[in-house]
Parts: structure tokens; C-alpha cells; sequence
């Protein structure tokens, strides 16, 4: 197994901590004037998205994780499993509905998310930053009612529920800022 | 546009640059205490387990001119000071560097205090720092760590460390160890003051090359740092001329590299003979890049490496 000593922590290098896949965020050397150093870490479960921090003895060394980031394509699920595939090498992961999360109210077929692989299981999925959906249920939109005032619930092609303007209609494609769950525009 | 705007940040922090080492050499030479220049490739170096060497066809590169400027004392040089690189393996951060500046100076007749009150002058006329205040490692180690650093022991250190949140693998059983993880992660951040901030008298256990001595009920190392904005910038010793005691602490270092599986380094039989011919002295090791980085306002090295 590859190891890494903490002076080669650098961000973005991955490494295992406590049986867990870790991202390296931020990594500060810190020594007494003489005596023993320090690293102190900063690092994201990749399983969990937890941000940590911890203090190592320089010097000491953790497993290299084997992860990496790729983007795959969306293409259905069998309501247990996400079914994805790679654009590059058309190489098919299956996802579980666990794993997805959250993330599977956003999912429309053939778009492309962020996945975080570890020993080539997907442990991570991020949808697209925006994604456009369409409207399938909303109450009717009133009349005189335009930019401005307030906002109803739309039920939109994934499921996903979101808040949008009163003069959002059945049918209406919609653009979604996936990160805050938010409504941004009316698409095409 | 943008090449001469950064032409114009590299030429101001050259010439701050150029401006710090004429104060610095002006500042000596109005003392009458004169620069020397020793090598910097050595058949031996300081055995210290905590300090990392780069070396090559036998010889290494210093990791300060420690052992040299006081083989220069012990042969009657008078005061001495010193502008030159040093070189520690894997010491690379925000504030480190593994090639950096140092400035090393000894005085005669002075002790640790007195060096301290030369020190603060050094910082007020180089970079025009304010009035400093000097606090005793115990005092310190008292306010912020509720303990008394000359009579824990690896028990207590554990507990502090616990409830300070602090997990460390691997880490021996050494109290001086856990002192300074807890010095360096719950006691500095509390010196990130506006001024110089002198720390004196450290445990025995971490004397290195400075004199012991009984003070009250315990036994210190009369030895000294000065933090300036949350940075470590000195360090300076009442310099130790025991021959004999020099030796066990080499010793001592030594057998800590074998178990740390770290490579012997030969005792330079040179200094320890010459070292009883050290004047009573002091000497302190200030790390210029640091300097210039609080006069600069920069945020790390690198941004003025």
C-alpha cells in the first residue's frame, strides 16, 4: 500500500483516516522553537462530506487513498439503483438509492454529475450546479400577478419541490441552483 | 499593466529588504560587536532529533552557525554576530522555509534577560516594534494551561490535551513532547499579540545548549523565545560552557535519534573541547525572513521568498 507522510499533504491529495476515504482541504506545519512538529490538518470525509481537523506528528504517514473524481452520465434507476455511465470510457456504474441521497431529486437522464470513486465504488455524487426541469404540478398561476409578490410550490419532473414565482405554469421548463435547492429562472 | 505592478511589489520588498540589513548591520556595528562569516558546509552538525539535515559527501549543511561562532568565542573573538542561510530538511509551511535567513549574535557578560532587553532594541530599531513584556514559561503555561510545566507529568499533560480536543497518534511518552503539542496549539495563539512578547525559563528538559539553574523550587533552563504577532522569532540561550554536561545532552540526543530511527550524526569533539573556553556569554538566533514578513505585512513566506 502507498503511503503518505504529512509533509507531502497537500490539498486535494486523498488519503485514509480511520478507515475512511479523506480529502486533504489545508495542511499547516507548526513547531516549537525547538522540539517536536506538528501538522495540523484539515480534511473531508468523502463518505460523509464531514470537514475535520487533526493534529499529526510530523513525519507520520496515513495509507494513500485510491480515489478519484470523475464525471459520469445519468442514465435511469431501477428505484433500488442509480444507473450511471462514463462519457469517456462508457464504463456503467451502478449507484445505490443510499449513496444517491439527496442528490436523486435533481437527476434527470443523461445529465452529467460529479462522482467521487473509491477503489472504483462510488461513495460520493454530486448533481450538476444547474439544471433545467420541467413543471408538472403547480397551482394555476393568477392573473395580474407578474415578477413581482410572492412564490407558491412546484412539483417538478424528478420530484423535487421547489418555490417559484406565481406566474410559473404547468409545463414550464425551469433552471435550478441545485446547491441551495433555489429557483433562478424560466428556461427554454 | 499587471508585470509593472508586480515589478513595483518586488522592488519595494527589495528595498525594505536592503533597508532591514543596513539597520541591522548599523545596529551592531554602533556596538562594536563584529559580523563574521563561518562555513556553511560542516563534517558534523547538532545532533538534535528534532532537526532534519541536509548532507552530502559526508558533509552537512548547517542548520545554524551555532557550533562555529562559539569555537570563534572559546578562541577569543569578543561579541560576534551573523547574517547567513541555514538549512532544515522538511520544515516547510507558512512560516518555514528549508533554506532561510538567520541572524545569530553573541554577547559577553550578558545573561538571558540582558540578551532580551538587546533583542527588543534589535526589533524596535529594525522594524520599529513597541514596548515588549517578558513572561516566564511557567506564568504562561499556569494562565493558559492550568499547570505547573516544572511538576506535571504525562498524566496531567494527557488530560490537558484532552479537554483542549487534542488527538495525536503516535505520539511517545515524553512530557516534554506533550508540552510542547499543548505550547504550540493552546499557548501560542494566545501570543498573537501587538508587541513583543518574551517567554523565559524553560523546563531543564528543554535546555538544549543553555544553562540550568535553580530558580525557587524548580530547576530552568535559562533560555528564551520572543513571539511578535503570534510569530516565533527568536530564540537565545545563557550559553551553557560545560564540557562535561554538553556531552551527556549530545548523548542523550543521540540515543533518542536511534530510537527515532533517524541517522547518527559524530559528536564534534572540537567544540566540546573548546567549549569550557567559552566566555560567559549569551546567544540568540533570530530568523530574518519572519522579520521581514512583520515588517512586510505579508501572510506567508512565500509571498516575499
Amino acid at each position: 500500500m502507498a503511503t503518505i507522510s504529512t509533509n507531502e499533504f497537500r490539498n486535494g491529495v486523498k488519503v485514509i483516516l480511520d478507515g475512511d476515504p479523506c480529502n486533504i482541504l489545508e495542511n499547516e506545519y507548526v513547531k516549537p522553537g525547538k522540539g517536536q512538529a506538528f501538522n495540523r490538518v484539515k480534511l473531508r470525509n468523502l463518505k460523509t462530506g464531514r470537514v475535520l481537523e487533526k493534529t499529526f506528528k510530523s513525519g507520520d504517514t496515513l495509507e494513500a487513498a485510491d480515489a478519484a473524481d470523475v464525471e459520469l452520465q445519468y442514465l435511469y434507476n431501477d428505484g433500488e439503483m442509480w444507473h450511471f455511465m462514463s462519457p469517456a470510457t462508457y464504463e456503467q456504474y451502478t449507484i445505490s438509492k443510499n449513496t444517491v441521497g439527496d442528490s436523486a431529486k435533481w437527476l434527470k437522464e443523461q445529465d452529467v454529475c460529479h462522482v467521487t470513486l473509491w477503489n472504483n465504488n462510488a461513495i460520493d455524487i454530486t448533481p450538476p450546479t444547474f439544471v433545467t426541469l420541467k413543471v408538472v404540478d403547480t397551482d394555476p398561476g393568477l392573473r395580474g400577478d407578474t415578477a413581482t409578490g410572492g412564490s407558491k410550490p412546484a412539483t417538478l419532473e424528478t420530484g423535487a419541490v421547489v418555490r417559484v414565482p406565481l406566474f410559473i405554469n404547468i409545463g414550464d421548463i425551469l433552471k435550478i441552483d441545485t446547491r441551495t435547492g433555489e429557483y433562478i429562472s424560466r428556461g427554454k | 499593466m499587471n508585470i509593472s505592478h508586480e515589478a513595483n511589489k518586488i522592488n519595494s520588498y527589495l528595498l525594505l529588504r536592503g533597508k532591514i540589513f543596513a539597520r541591522i548591520r548599523s545596529f551592531f556595528a554602533r556596538r562594536c560587536v563584529i559580523e563574521v562569516t563561518t562555513p556553511l558546509l560542516l563534517p558534523t552538525t547538532n545532533p538534535s532529533p528534532y532537526l532534519n539535515n541536509f548532507s552530502c559527501d559526508g558533509l552537512y549543511l548547517q542548520s545554524s552557525p551555532e557550533f562555529a561562532m562559539k569555537k570563534l568565542l572559546a578562541t577569543g573573538s569578543g561579541d560576534i554576530y551573523q547574517l547567513c542561510k541555514a538549512f532544515r530538511k522538511d520544515e516547510a509551511g507558512r512560516f518555514h522555509n528549508p533554506e532561510f535567513m538567520i541572524l545569530e549574535w553573541y554577547r559577553i557578560s550578558f545573561d538571558h534577560h540582558d540578551l532580551m532587553t538587546e533583542v527588543e532594541e534589535l526589533l524596535r530599531y529594525t522594524i520599529k516594534s513597541p514596548q515588549a513584556k517578558r513572561r516566564s514559561y511557567q506564568d504562561v503555561c499556569e494562565e493558559f494551561l492550568k499547570i505547573n510545566p516544572h511538576k506535571t507529568n504525562i498524566k496531567q499533560l494527557k488530560q490537558v490535551a484532552q479537554k483542549n480536543n487534542l488527538v495525536v497518534a503516535n505520539l511517545d511518552n515524553n512530557p516534554d513532547t506533550w508540552l510542547q503539542l499543548l505550547f504550540t496549539h493552546v499557548v501560542e495563539p494566545k501570543l498573537n499579540t501587538k508587541y513583543p512578547i518574551f517567554i523565559y525559563d524553560f523546563p531543564k528538559t528543554q535546555a538544549m545548549l543553555a544553562r540550568t539553574r535553580q530558580q525557587g523550587k524548580a530547576q530552568v533552563a535559562s533560555r528564551f523565545e520572543v513571539y511578535y504577532k503570534g510569530i516565533e522569532l527568536a530564540n537565545g540561550f545563557h550559553e551553557l560552557n560545560d564540557a562535561q554536561e554538553q556531552r551527556r545532552r549530545f548523548r542523550h540526543e543521540l540515543a533518542q535519534r536511534k530510537k527515532l530511527n533517524l541517522p547518527s550524526i559524530p559528536i564534534d569533539e572540537e567544540f566540546l573541547d573548546l567549549l569550557p573556553k567559552l566566555p560567559n556569554c549569551s546567544g540568540v538566533a533570530l530568523g530574518v525572513d519572519r522579520l521581514l514578513l512583520l515588517a512586510s505585512g505579508a501572510q506567508s513566506l512565500a509571498e516575499i521568498n
